[in-house]
């Protein structure tokens, strides 16, 4: 690994952090802003009402009309995106330099000063309320939700779904957000990381500018419980005949971020399912079956243990022949484990795609966001490759075992019926 | 270009220690037959399962211990494969690509199980309606013009087709001087062209390609069709006959396309990823901010040959699509018959211009824009680009809308959705079309 990121932070005495790296690929400039107040801070009786307030947010501050915020990022070529994920919402964007000052202004006017217009409310509503229309026809994000409410629960901040359901987003009112927005979104509660060509002094200077004299106190974090132990092993179906492929979410709770074994568990999950065309799993189940296009294996180890899970798309003949080789591939990871060759394969493939995972101004942004979140330090991306370096094959194969067959949940949304 | 008529571009990029190689080849589904549609993709496929050289167990993790990535995929001009990874690894993609254009195996077998992850693949996008919408609106605003059948091809295509028909397809269009290389990052020129020699210039050129060629016919007529099946939203779409990239309209309708549903540039490997900025854009005034729709999208897409400008819409719910549609034709009547602004035409090139400077952040985007313009026309038509757009005048943007929006010119295509559960054979649904 070369010189290392090297990114500089400040902390506000509002507790807001930024952080920003300078690159000189191109006259362009990646802002990042992620504000604490994910889906997990949606009210019980309001599941989806983050994700509603991030489709708002930036239809007219006390300041600024729609009109007025639409013309100032569209006369400038930017594209913003607000996005909600269980723990973050989120703004990015990509900026020519010359714009980032101005853009950085708007930036922070949405974040701290939404008003919410109820004509924006009713049409952004009818959006999300269509595109829920649309998941429900739609078998992969049908299966994924439901694998999630048997993990976590229905009430589980895990187990609802992100954007909520109709009956949860439908009655949620212009007064019910701003008062989200007013509980949940703080100056301590925000990470703005900058990256591109403009330099880290003059970022600083714009944050304290934007964001210096925000002074907010918040509700108390969310506190989230984990996933219930280990279930017995549950097929649950999602039959959607008038689809043409089923769609298989076979999986388990997995572990927490700061979890010790944490990057055994990245490189156990590397060899499953995700090295070349989706690992062991893509070997048996596209390569040597024909079963699917589609088949893969990935983990979310968050402030709790997200899901681990394995998706794959087939035919309805081949969903059980699909969900056997799955246990199968399992069954023979947790007893024979990996190999010498498949351990030093996955590390150096994950620290030999560093460099291309930092090559873009987004791709480090993120990664910084990534490590802010978890408290990993300025210098994770130099200690990456020595922390993959120190797991060993029995700390990798530790990791499998908690990947039992007999206590997976299986999910199969589509054109099947057991 | 090498002797065998090889075309290599080459750009030195050293911001990053990464290569990134691109090796492109003029053939894709355009030049597909009927009874052999998909064959371009398919041979794709079986051009990542073993060569002479790479036998089929390592061709798995061959460039991942470069911490590389590779990728590849099929359209209606091009098929292409790439390989990005840390700078050493040069050689080694060379020798990839060098081996997949000469030495792939074919094997019966292989063959045979891909089968049916292609067919998974079309299922998986059968199970999109908007997809499926896209699909018919193309292959009836086209009669007989090869564009007009998807990619992935025909189903009963991909069920009947043989291990020599996919061979012989691979030996007939995989050849260097049907070829385009394209090499982006640190790398010292020299020395990467001496590296092409080595791994390329054993290679005889293949020769002339015959390739049929039909003009599709002048659409006199509108024509319209509509698929129902089960399902629980409606769609939109209309498909306008439009310039190839190198005439001299498709800049101004690229930057119409702009001022209707907001910039995306020009890099079909990029472009569709992140919504491009168009509230202020004409279409999604006059469909997503009246709450008729929940989104609104536009493509106007660089091909060799003219292709189609379309636009989709899906309804939110309550509405019709004739309401949309009433929506969008009064909208698109009023740029063909008044035109743009001088405003709108200044946002519409300053939004192409942002997104040309952002798609140019890594080098498998600089390379992708090389190699494909190239493989439809000549990389100066990439290079030129910026001129062009920069020179358009609002009077030449009119023109383009005046000719693409007339009512000959245009398909129309709804998806209405019926009651999930309603119909005994719910797979295939109905589509019926109208010339």
């Amino acid at each position: 690994m070369t010189a290392g990121l090297n990114p500089m932070r400040a902390v506000l005495s509002n507790g807001l952090v930024v952080t920003a790296k300078q690159t000189r690929k191109t006259p362009a400039v990646a802002i990042n802003l992620a504000l604490r107040a994910g889906a997990i801070v949606d009210p019980g009786d309001a599941a989806g009402a983050s994700a509603l307030l991030s489709r708002v947010l930036d239809r007219g501050t006390t300041g600024r009309s729609s009109s007025e915020i639409a013309d100032a990022l569209e006369n400038r070529g930017v594209s913003l995106s607000l996005s909600v994920t269980r723990q973050l919402l989120s703004l990015t964007c990509t900026c020519l330099s010359e714009d980032f000052d101005d853009i950085f202004a708007l930036l922070a006017d949405i974040v701290r000063r939404p008003v919410v217009p109820e004509t924006d409310l009713v049409t952004r509503k009818g959006q999300v309320l269509t595109s829920l229309q649309q998941d429900a026809d739609n078998p992969a994000v049908r299966s994924v939700d439901a694998l999630m409410a048997a993990l976590y629960g229905d009430t589980h901040p895990y187990g609802r779904p992100i954007k909520g359901t109709a009956a949860s987003v439908a009655p949620l009112t212009r007064e019910r957000l701003l008062a989200l927005h007013v509980e949940r979104c703080a100056p301590h509660l925000l990470s703005a990381v900058v990256v591109g060509d403009v330099e880290p002094a003059r970022v600083e200077d714009c944050a304290r500018a934007v964001f210096g004299d925000w002074r907010h106190d918040s509700a108390a974090p969310v506190t989230l419980t984990e996933a219930a132990g280990p279930a017995s092993r549950r097929l649950v179906t999602v039959p959607m005949m008038n689809k043409s492929q089923a769609e298989i979410a076979y999986g388990f709770p997995s572990i927490a971020r700061s979890d010790r074994s944490y990057f055994a568990f990245m490189l156990m999950n590397n060899v499953l399912g995700q090295y070349a065309l989706g690992g062991r799993l893509g070997d048996r189940i596209r390569e040597r079956q024909g079963m699917a296009y589609s088949v893969s294996s990935s983990f979310d180890a968050s402030t709790i243990a997200g899901p681990f899970m394995v998706r794959a798309g087939v035919a309805a003949a081949n969903v059980e022949r699909a969900i056997a080789s799955i246990d199968d591939e399992l069954q023979s990871l947790r007893r024979m484990g990996v190999t010498g060759r498949e351990m030093a394969e996955s590390r150096q493939y994950i620290s030999g795609s560093m460099p291309r995972m930092l090559e873009t101004n987004a791709g480090i942004a993120g990664f910084l966001q990534n490590a802010e979140f978890f408290g990993l330090g300025l210098d994770y991306d130099r200690r990456l490759p020595t922390l993959l370096m120190m797991v060993t094959i029995d700390d990798v194969n530790a990791a499998a075992a908690a990947l039992d067959p007999a206590h997976a949940t299986v999910v199969v949304a589509g054109p099947y019926q057991p | 270009m090498l002797e065998n008529g090889l075309k290599v571009l080459l750009l030195e990029e050293h911001t990053a220690p990464l290569v990134s190689v691109w090796c492109w080849y003029k053939v894709g589904s355009r030049d597909e037959l009927p009874g052999l549609t998909g064959v371009s993709h398919w041979v794709e496929h079986m051009n990542f399962k073993g060569t002479t050289n790479i036998p089929r167990d390592q061709v798995k993790g061959i460039i991942e211990q470069f911490g590389g990535a590779w990728n590849g995929y099929t359209w209606l001009d091009q098929t292409t494969y790439l390989e990005t990874a840390s700078r050493d690894a040069l050689d080694r993609m060379l020798f990839i690509e060098a081996e997949r254009m000469g030495r792939c195996l074919y094997d019966p077998d292989d063959c045979e199980s891909e089968r049916t992850v292609i067919i998974s693949e079309l299922k998986g996008g059968e199970n999109d309606p908007d997809s499926l919408l896209d699909q018919e609106v193309v292959a009836t605003a086209f009669k007989a013009h090869p564009y007009r059948h998807p990619t992935i091809g025909w189903l009963a295509d991909l069920e009947t087709m043989t291990r020599d028909d996919l061979y012989g397809y691979y030996r007939r269009y995989y050849a260097p001087d049907n070829a385009t290389l394209v090499i982006v990052g640190d790398v010292d020129p020299e020395e990467a062209m001496a590296r092409v020699r080595e791994h390329f210039g054993g290679f005889a050129a293949g020769g002339p390609l015959l390739r049929r060629r039909t003009r599709e016919p002048e659409q006199t007529g509108e024509r319209r069709l509509v698929i129902r099946k089960e399902g629980t939203t409606a769609y939109f779409r209309a498909g306008f006959h439009a310039p190839a990239v190198a005439d001299p309209t498709f800049v101004p309708a690229l930057l119409l396309d702009a001022v209707l549903t907001g910039a995306k540039g020009v890099n079909l490997w990029t472009a569709f990823r992140v919504p491009p900025p168009q509230r202020r854009a004409r279409l999604y005034q006059a469909v997503v901010e009246r709450g008729l729709a929940s989104s609104l999208h536009g493509a106007m897409l660089p091909t060799a040959e003219p292709y189609l400008y379309t636009l989709s819409a899906t309804a939110t719910q309550g509405t019709t699509l004739e309401a949309i549609e009433a929506a969008v034709l009064q909208a698109l009547d009023l740029v063909a018959s008044q035109g743009i602004t001088g405003e709108e035409l200044a946002r519409a090139k300053r939004q192409l211009h942002a997104q040309m400077v952002f798609d140019a952040d890594s080098v498998t985007n600089v390379a992708h824009q090389l190699g494909f313009f190239d493989t439809i026309g000549g990389v100066d038509l990439f290079l030129d680009l910026p001129r062009r757009i920069a020179a358009t005048t609002v009077a030449e943007v009119n023109t383009a809308a005046s000719a693409l929006f007339t009512a000959s010119n245009r398909t129309i295509g709804y998806f209405e959705p019926l009651a999930v559960g309603s119909s005994p054979v719910s797979a295939t649904g109905t589509v019926e079309a109208q010339r």
